[in-house]
């Protein structure tokens, strides 16, 4: 008898822990990267995922609903749920053709005065370190304060960029919440579809003449390393995210076993122009540019003030790519 | 075996085993486990260059060196010197020395001018080798990995200037003592003597400079193209200099120390050309 009693009472204090974990609310979750961080969070966390599309193979705790953030059903069930957390996947992790445009900037927007209504403790955004853009003249080591240039060789960046100074100007406008920029360096992993994962699955890839960028990279886990740290109480502000070091684009491929083939820069920005109306390719004229010149981050910030340090060495981030 | 890997093969067997055995002994603590720095430099493309510099060191500039033991042998420091020539032969020759002759192996990073990272191989060369687009924050991360850098106060004007101004410094920047300040780096003053006179240059078309995006364009006379004169080379290496004082300090304040360094370089120039035979021997 008493040892049921006790058992009763345990199992309260564990459904009591349960209710009392907060809320995190994930947009985008039926992306590739969404998936992985909805796989990690919902460990620690009541995870809420929101995205358009179906997520069938969710963890059962993972609450998904089927529903655009735009639509008035999505914002009373924000409303109603007031998670505590918030994690916004950026247009740069969605990999539709669809991803960006005016769409981004809405969704963000109708977040940004959700988060404010219903007073959500912490914000974290997913933001990318190729907003700064590759380019010949950009400093080695860009830190955080620099300026977010890639739109001029990339104009499909623009969306990201005016996402990423809307929430910007969202931090300084809404002290109450504590809100975090991460801006990751290319994110690889086994289970992402993103452009860089891609490219580094392939067995032969073509390379600009000439030229061999450094390229940063940054495992899969480790950036949901970085995403759970900044959940976390406490930190606030723009943080880089990188892997551990940096090497040069041929060597990377080297280690892959993949095969780079050389080719005259008008050249090739012909020939994927024609592939990509063909849909023989994803890649674009304009992700040359990361072909061309690097863009290197500095991640001191993180280190410091995130206590984030990437445990996956470059060489396991290309391993794990599968 | 491809082409790629018998030319290594072949510029592999041409290095003096000397230069081989010094290039082996550079400082690697910084390399990670794909062969570079965190800027890109690998030691062992050095070996693939180290040839041909060789070559123009002893057989064609026939570089003579004084003052090498100056150089130390450990912990960070900044070259700073005269600028001159069109071509920077002067930087890699500095370089080589430095590689060669210094009491410890080092490698010298030089700020190269920021248009050289959007030619192709070139900027690919460049960054393999060592050598960093000139940055100024850059260059404190580099002298805070305790490496040794190269800067020419001058700056482009410096290579460029026209053949009458030889062996005139221009006007020195105030960068490189910032730099020197803030990273308590010692300052090794450097003369070059014979660079001035390896591509004489009596007029600069500044139109056609602007034209193609260069910082010169200039005429050239004997041999209208900027290769080089067998010019005799000879580089003496000055004691390093060590200065005290907030890397925010007024302009002024700064100038006065840019200018006891500018003072010591051009002192070094007149006692070099003092003791010079001959230009070409």
């Amino acid at each position: 008898m008493a040892t049921k009693k006790r058992q009763t009472k345990s199992s309260e204090r564990r459904s009591e822990a349960r209710l009392q974990r907060p809320r995190v609310l994930v947009t985008g979750a039926s992306s590739s990267l969404g998936r992985v961080l909805c796989r990690r969070l919902h460990r620690s966390y009541d995870v809420i995922g929101l995205d358009v599309r179906p997520f069938a193979d969710r963890p059962k705790d993972v609450e998904h609903h089927e529903v655009d953030l735009r639509r008035k059903a999505a914002q009373t069930l924000i409303k109603k749920k007031k998670p505590e957390l918030i994690v916004h996947l950026g247009p740069l992790h969605d990999e539709r053709r669809s991803a960006g445009g005016a769409t981004t900037l809405e969704t963000t927007a109708t977040l940004l005065k959700l988060v404010e209504q219903i007073g959500a403790q912490k914000l974290v955004v997913l933001s990318g370190a190729q907003l700064y853009g590759p380019s010949a003249t950009s400093g080695a080591f860009l830190s955080e304060d620099a300026p977010l240039l890639g739109g001029q060789s990339d104009r499909r960046l623009a969306d990201a960029i005016a996402v990423d100074m809307m929430v910007q100007s969202f931090f300084w406008k809404s002290p109450e919440t504590q809100t975090v920029i991460l801006r990751p360096v290319h994110v690889i992993g086994a289970h992402l579809q993103n452009a860089p994962s891609r490219f580094l699955r392939q067995r032969r890839v073509p390379l600009l003449m000439g030229f061999d960028p450094m390229v940063q990279l940054v495992h899969e886990d480790d950036l949901v390393d970085a995403v759970a740290l900044a959940l976390t109480p406490g930190p606030r502000g723009v943080f880089n995210i990188t892997g551990p070091t940096q090497a040069p684009l041929s060597r990377l491929l080297a280690a892959r076993g993949i095969q780079g083939v050389p080719l005259p820069s008008m050249l090739l920005g012909a020939a994927l122009t024609r592939a990509r109306a063909l849909r023989l390719t994803r890649l674009d004229q304009h992700d040359l540019v990361h072909l061309k010149y690097s863009c290197v981050v500095d991640g001191g910030r993180a280190l410091q003030e995130l206590h984030y340090t990437p445990k996956r060495s470059l060489s396991q981030a290309l391993a794990d790519l599968g | 075996m491809s082409l790629l890997a018998r030319i290594k093969d072949v510029v592999d067997g041409l290095l003096d085993p000397a230069v081989r055995a010094r290039i082996d002994a550079l400082p690697r603590k910084n390399l990670n486990e794909f062969g570079v720095d965190p800027f890109g430099f690998d030691p062992e493309m050095i070996k693939l260059v180290a040839p041909f510099l060789m070559l123009l060191k002893q057989r064609y500039f026939r570089v003579e060196t004084h003052g090498a033991e100056h150089i130390p042998s450990d912990g960070r420091f900044l070259l700073i010197g005269n600028h001159s020539g069109q071509l920077p032969f002067d930087a890699a020759m500095v370089g080589t020395t430095v590689l060669t002759e210094a009491p410890k192996p080092r490698l010298v990073r030089s700020m190269v001018e920021r248009w050289s990272a959007e030619l192709p191989f070139i900027s690919q060369l460049f960054a393999r080798t060592g050598q960093i687009v000139g940055d100024p924050a850059t260059c404190a991360r580099l002298l805070a990995a305790e490496e040794a850098v190269l800067v020419f106060p001058e700056g482009a004007k410096g290579i460029s200037k026209m053949f009458s101004q030889r062996y005139q410094l221009g006007d020195f920047g105030q960068g490189f003592m910032r730099l020197a300040l803030a990273t308590r780096s010692p300052i090794v003053p450097f003369a070059v003597i014979g660079a001035e006179e390896q591509a004489p240059a009596i007029a600069d078309i500044r139109p056609l400079a602007r034209l193609l995006g260069l910082p010169a364009a200039p005429v050239i006379f004997p041999q209208f193209l900027p290769i080089p004169l067998p010019t005799h080379y000879r580089i003496w290496f000055g004691e390093p200099l060590e200065f005290k004082g907030s890397a925010d300090e007024d302009d002024d304040v700064v100038a006065a120390q840019v200018k006891k360094v500018k003072n010591t370089v051009q002192r070094m120039i007149d006692v070099g050309l003092k003791k010079r035979t001959s230009v070409f021997f």
